[in-house]
């Protein structure tokens, strides 16, 4: 019994102590990205990989999930006559919640695992300890091009999983199902609003990235340098990021649409 | 010698005093002095696993001792602030035991990379630069490959070049002979000497193989048991009548150099089977 409270205060510290890490991990990685932004060769090359070759997975997955979500909201609004707000439900849930959850997710099993696993990998073969020893800061040199690729790509997936998704929406149910063509569009363009709705999407996805990132790179760069340390660090930012970002959702929501 | 505070124009580049460093429970180095001269080749010799890597990377800045002084070039290497050690650093070269090549630039740009990094030189002069010292490491003809594609020694001596590219006051070796052929094993001495001598640098040989590192070390130190057990040049310690060197020297199995890590009887260990074993 009383093992078990110490160890439970230690799992305390450890827990407390990482999150002192991680943020005075961050704070270095911040003040790198001066550094990032005079060099955009590697910038570039980061964007490239987290970012574009991303694109693939959200795109597929905005169609379907815009298709679904058009299927689903049909039935129930034919219901009522109310086939014609289709285009309304599709867009709402996308842009509101599916459109910055669902990238966030997929881009934290996409890019944030090979962002750890890349990191955590060049730590175990010493080549970080290496660049130290070349008086190269990892941390500007890695981390902060990955951690400011990671964060401004994140929105502009979210964004391209809303458009495809809306589209997708728009396949099904004017395509497949009869819903008038005007009335999907100018429905949504009459319900859904600029600030509200899609402003408030965007400033989700900003955060989900910046989390979503900060974790990846974080648990590569405090990897245990052997080959279990890299696929634990791994599946922790996988699991990490997606709780965390269905987390912040909720404080998200309840902050803008709580009233 | 005296403890002077600044010892910037004397004879030894690095000078070390009571260094004390341990990790856990287990004392790694217990009041350790060493001195490195200028311009010379110094060998450090030990059994494996008596703390010459940690030595070099003490000597380096990313470790810390517990207590002592580590001065390089009259710099108190713990005290350094980030951008002073940097600063050091790149007046500091280090072949790491494992090569530790960025594994996702070509050989070319690994031994490009320090120059990129801390110089501004047109592409040219980086060009000849690399061409230059991978020539010396005899791996001109592989400046197209990955890192994944060398051998463990290719991969060694490219971690050399990258060492030497920004013509640096001190290398550290941390065993550049193993891996090595004989062929380039040999030209790897001539190579490590030449530098030495031509560039006037300061060269740190980490070793086991006694016969090369002899060969062209100027002083040697033996390591054991976190103490240093003799100093000299090659031709004293080969003349010694410590029991410790003589052993090491000789490589010879039995003697007072301790083979294994440190653990309980052996028998003890067998009958009791749990003390540890599933550690
Ligand atoms: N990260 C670490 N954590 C705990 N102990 C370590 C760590 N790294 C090294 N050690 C211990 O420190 C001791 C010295 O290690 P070091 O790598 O310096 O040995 P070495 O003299 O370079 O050996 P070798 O000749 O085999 O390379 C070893 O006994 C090892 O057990
Ligand atoms: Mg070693």
């Amino acid at each position: 019994m009383l093992e078990w409270i110490r160890e439970l205060g230690r799992g305390g510290f450890r827990y407390f102590e990482k999150l002192g890490r991680s943020t005075l991990f961050l704070i270095k990685t911040l003040a790198g990205i001066p550094a990032v932004l005079a060099r955009p060769g590697l910038l570039v090359a980061q964007l490239l990989s987290v970012g574009v070759l991303s694109l693939l997975i959200i795109t597929v997955s905005g169609l379907f999930v815009g298709m679904v979500l058009a299927l689903q909201g049909y039935n129930t609004l034919v219901d009522f006559g109310a086939e014609e707000s289709l285009g309304v439900v599709v867009s709402l849930s996308i842009v509101r919640e599916l459109g910055p959850v669902v990238t966030a997710l997929l881009f934290a099993g996409r890019a944030g695992s090979a962002l750890t696993a890349e990191i955590g990998l060049m730590k175990a073969t010493e080549q970080l300890s290496g660049m130290e020893m070349m008086a190269v800061d990892p941390i500007h040199r890695v981390i902060a091009p990955r951690f400011l690729a990671g964060f401004l790509s994140m929105p502009l997936l979210a964004a391209v999983f809303s458009a495809v998704g809306i589209y997708g929406g728009f396949f099904v149910g004017v395509g497949l199902l009869g819903v008038d063509d005007g009335a999907y569009w100018s429905q949504m363009q009459a319900k859904v609003d600029l600030y509200d709705d899609v402003l408030n999407g965007v400033i989700k996805s900003v955060v989900f990235g910046f989390v979503a990132t900060w974790i990846a790179v974080f648990e590569g760069y405090d990897t245990v340098p052997t080959s279990e340390g890299v696929s634990r660090a791994t599946t922790r930012t996988v699991v990490h990021s997606a709780l965390a970002v269905l987390g912040l959702d909720f404080v998200l929501t309840a902050l803008m649409f709580g009233e | 010698m005296t403890e002077t505070s600044d010892d910037k124009g004397s004879d030894s580049l690095v000078r070390i005093r009571g260094l004390r460093y341990a990790r856990g429970d287990r004392m790694i180095f217990d009041g350790v002095d060493l001195d490195i001269p200028r311009g010379k080749v110094t060998a450090i010799m030990g059994p494996s696993g008596t703390g010459k890597t940690t030595l070099l990377r003490l000597i380096g800045g990313q470790l810390c001792p517990h207590e002592g002084s580590i001065r390089v070039d009259g710099q108190e290497v713990p005290e350094l602030g980030r951008g002073e050690l940097y600063r050091l650093r790149q007046r500091m070269g280090m072949l790491f035991q494992s090569g530790a090549l960025l594994t996702d630039l070509s050989v070319f740009e690994n031994v490009a990379f320090p120059l990129r990094e801390h110089t501004r030189l047109p592409e040219s002069m980086v060009r000849g630069l690399v061409l230059m010292k991978l020539q010396a490491v005899g791996l001109r003809g592989a400046r197209h490959l990955m890192p994944s594609e060398l051998s463990g020694g290719m991969a060694r001596r490219v971690a050399l070049a990258r060492a030497i590219a920004l013509d640096p006051m001190m290398i550290m070796y941390d065993e550049p002979f193993t891996g090595q052929d004989p062929i380039s094993k040999g030209a790897l001495v001539q190579l490590i000497r030449l530098l030495n001598d031509a560039l006037g640098l300061t060269s740190i040989i980490v070793s086991h193989d006694v016969q090369e590192t002899a060969a062209i070390s100027d002083y040697m130190y033996v390591i054991s048991g976190g103490k240093v057990i003799g100093a000299g040049t090659p031709q004293q310690l080969e003349g010694t009548d410590s029991d410790w060197v003589k052993q090491f020297m000789q490589g010879l199995p039995d003697g007072p150099v301790p083979f294994h890590y440190p653990a309980p009887e052996y028998v003890d260990d067998l009958l009791q089977r749990d003390t540890g074993s599933a550690r």
